[in-house]
Parts: C-alpha cells; sequence; structure tokens
C-alpha cells in the first residue's frame, strides 16, 4: 500500500513546520466521487475505472457511511464462481464500514502520522459539521509539499535579504530568541519554559518569572494556535523584563474585540485540548506593568508586555 | 497533606512517580488551561480532564505540583515524559472533578 516517505516527527525543522502548519483541508482533493449505499458494485467498478480511482466512498444523505475499495470490487468477482450475482450486490454489502476519517482542520502532520499508523492509500476527510469534504492521499501529501517548499525557499531568500537590525536603545543583559510554529501543540509552551528557566537561574524571584511565564506562554501559544508562526523574545534589562511576540500574520482584524476576555476564533478541535478560551491577551495584559499591541492585517502583530523588577 | 496522601483520598492511581512528595497548598480545577494559568496558586494540584503533554507545561509553568486526571482519562505517554523531566505527579482518578475537588476541599479545610 502507498506509504508517506515523510516522517511527522524526524525531518527537518522547515518540513516539519510545514506539516503543522498546513490543514489536511489545504492538501485534500475535494469533489470526490462517491456512491449511495444502494449502487451495485458494478456501477461502482465503472466508477472506479472512469476516474481511475481505488477508492470510492459510500454517502447516504451527504453522510460518509463506508467506503468500497478496490480490494472489496476483487473479492466480488472472485465470489462470482459460486454466487453469479456477486457484482450485482448494493455497496452497503460490500463496503468497509467502519472507516477512519481526518477533519479538514487536523494538521497535515497528523494525516501522515495516520498513513504510516493504518497503511490506508486514502482517508475520507470530513468538515465540522461531520460531512464527506475531500479525500486525501499520500500523493496529495507530496504534491502540497512541493508548492509549500518552493514558497518557503522564495520566503527564505526575501528574509536573508532583509536581515539588517536596528540596534537602539538601552542594550539588554539577556536577549533570547525563538521561534515558533503554527499549530504545533507537542512543542508549545517550550519556549516560555526556556525563558522561566533563564529567569530563575539569574536569580529572578518566583512571583516575577511566574508573571513572565504566563505572559509569555499566553503570547506563545498565540501564535502556535492563530499565526502562521513567530518569534517570541525575552530581553532582561536592570530594571525590567520585555517580553516581545513578534509573528508572519494573519494580523487581528478587531483588536479592541481580541483585548476582551472570552473572545476567541479557535476552532472546536483547538478548544477540545482546553485552549482558545479567550483569556489569552487579557492574562498578559494583567501580569504586564506595560502592555502594548500592534496588528496589521495581512503582516501580521507584535506584542510587548514589560513586567517590572518590583520588590515586593 | 502531601501528594501521595492526596492521591489515595481520590483514589488515584500514580501514573507519573517521579516527584518530591511535597505538601500541597491545595487545589485549582479547571479543563482551560488559561484560566489555569490566570488563577491557580504555586503549590496546587492541577485536577483537570486535560490529559496531554501541555497540561504538563502550564503545571510547570505556574508551579503545580502535581496533576490529577480525573473521569479515567487516558494519560499519553509524551504527557508522562514530559512530567517525569519536569518532576511533577500525575495521578489517575475514576472520579469526577467535582468529586476530587469535594474530597480534597472536606480533607484540606473540612
Amino acid at each position: 500500500m502507498t506509504t508517506v516517505p515523510i516522517s511527522a516527527t524526524s525531518s527537518p525543522g522547515v518540513v516539519l513546520e510545514m506539516l503543522y502548519s498546513m490543514r489536511v483541508k489545504d492538501a485534500m482533493t475535494g469533489g470526490v466521487v462517491t456512491a449511495s449505499p444502494a449502487t451495485s458494485l458494478h456501477e461502482v467498478q465503472a466508477l472506479m475505472r472512469e476516474h481511475a480511482i481505488t477508492g470510492v466512498p459510500i454517502v447516504d444523505e451527504g453522510r460518509l457511511v463506508g467506503i468500497v475499495a478496490i480490494g472489496d470490487i476483487i473479492e466480488a468477482l472472485d465470489a462470482r464462481t459460486t454466487d453469479a450475482r456477486a457484482m450485482d450486490r448494493p455497496a452497503r454489502e460490500a463496503m468497509t464500514a467502519s472507516v477512519v476519517t481526518l477533519d479538514d482542520e487536523m494538521p497535515l502532520s497528523l494525516a501522515v502520522t495516520y498513513f504510516d499508523r493504518y497503511k490506508f492509500g486514502r482517508f475520507p476527510v470530513l468538515d465540522s459539521s461531520g460531512r464527506l469534504a475531500g479525500i486525501i492521499t499520500a500523493s496529495d501529501i507530496l504534491r502540497r509539499l512541493l508548492i509549500a517548499l518552493n514558497e518557503e525557499i522564495v520566503r527564505m531568500e526575501q528574509r536573508m535579504a532583509g536581515r539588517q537590525r536596528a540596534a537602539e536603545g538601552p542594550v539588554p543583559a539577556v536577549e533570547l530568541s525563538f521561534g515558533t510554529a503554527p499549530l504545533d501543540f507537542t512543542r508549545a509552551g517550550n519556549v516560555s519554559a526556556r525563558f522561566k528557566k533563564a529567569l530563575v537561574e539569574r536569580g529572578c524571584p518566583p512571583a516575577i518569572a511566574r508573571k513572565v511565564a504566563v505572559a509569555s506562554y499566553e503570547l506563545e501559544l498565540n501564535q502556535v494556535i492563530h499565526s502562521k508562526g513567530g518569534v517570541m523574545i525575552l530581553r532582561v534589562f536592570n530594571d525590567t523584563i520585555e517580553v516581545i511576540a513578534q509573528d508572519e500574520g494573519p494580523g487581528i482584524a478587531d483588536v479592541d474585540q481580541a483585548m476582551q476576555e472570552g473572545y476567541s476564533t479557535a476552532n472546536e478541535w483547538v478548544r477540545s485540548l482546553g485552549f482558545g478560551a479567550g483569556m489569552g491577551l487579557p492574562n498578559v495584559k494583567r501580569v504586564s506593568d506595560e502592555f502594548s499591541i500592534q496588528s496589521e492585517l495581512g503582516k501580521g502583530t507584535t506584542v510587548r508586555a514589560v513586567i517590572r523588577w518590583s520588590k515586593d | 497533606m502531601r501528594i501521595r496522601e492526596m492521591a489515595s483520598i481520590v483514589d488515584a492511581e500514580i501514573i507519573q512517580g517521579v516527584f518530591e512528595d511535597g505538601e500541597l497548598a491545595g487545589g485549582y480545577t479547571s479543563d482551560l488551561l488559561s484560566d489555569v494559568m490566570a488563577h491557580a496558586k504555586t503549590g496546587e494540584a492541577l485536577i483537570t480532564i486535560q490529559a496531554h503533554k501541555n497540561t504538563v507545561a502550564v503545571a510547570s509553568l505556574i508551579g503545580a505540583p502535581a496533576i490529577v486526571v480525573c473521569n479515567g482519562r487516558p494519560v499519553p505517554e509524551d504527557m508522562v515524559e514530559a512530567a517525569r523531566d519536569e518532576g511533577i505527579a500525575i495521578v489517575r482518578t475514576g472520579l469526577s472533578q467535582y468529586e476530587v475537588s469535594g474530597r480534597l476541599w472536606k480533607a484540606l479545610r473540612g
């Protein structure tokens, strides 16, 4: 069976970031050829031949109820030696009813993991209302990755060309910066953990380190959940600690709304993990002594949170 | 109340046992990680059904020494590993968050 020659855990960083940042719906093929449970296996076989496909999802009123794979057809053809009408049977009698599906909002990395785990040639993709939205094969993923790799290389070249930093203001005693990747929940929180460790190692009082940890964790998770990726910067000065979160888009449409507690644009999948409660930015502001946010649609968002080394 | 004592009060099995069995300041019950970040106090056990690696990250950042996974939810291996690295206890019980909170409240304050 088809496998994907990419690992969702041990590929180079750029490829991993792509697998995390793209959704299943970005790579799947829509407009799937389907049949009804009553369609005969003869007709299903004709569909496979006509469209050069090896599996046909069986759909009843928009709901996926099973899948007839080419193996099922071969079995029915074999069975004709004892049952002349084997190919006249309806799809519902030959289909696999317990189908492993993917959700269209899941990260593409999960699709790679599924291909590896189940050794199926294809997975039907369901939308948030549980309806069949498309189908994804290993070659869909490869095609999409090639396009994304091309785009990323163009971006990297542009970034390298523009990499000049303006040195202004006081020089921090410590400066750390780490990148974040979209929807990479396995590494989410690592940046904040490093920031906190760096502060604790330098004798920062636990109460202050905690404030910085809260601010950086919320900002880091915002980048993971909502952005196309970004960078988190920690700068330690004599009297203040600065956390800067800068991302590459998509930007916030209404910043005032985003600052309201309980307002969130996170999808159901993200919420089921305990994120997307709409408390992130308000939490950051609450622990900060100074807070600013700038956002432009299509460009990105920069948040600056400053926490003072207070003596209390 | 120490962590192992707390585990027995809430009928929990210890899933991640590499930790220092220190005194608990209390508990905080929530499934919203931002809410935990905002309101849980250092030293409180985190009572939740969010059994994944990010729960450990939050517990570590706010200084929660133990996570009580409720309703017998499965605990993935990467969560156990992350907690072991951080020295955070994971205990799991078939009880609900309500029941766990009630028992701990009674034991600590009742």
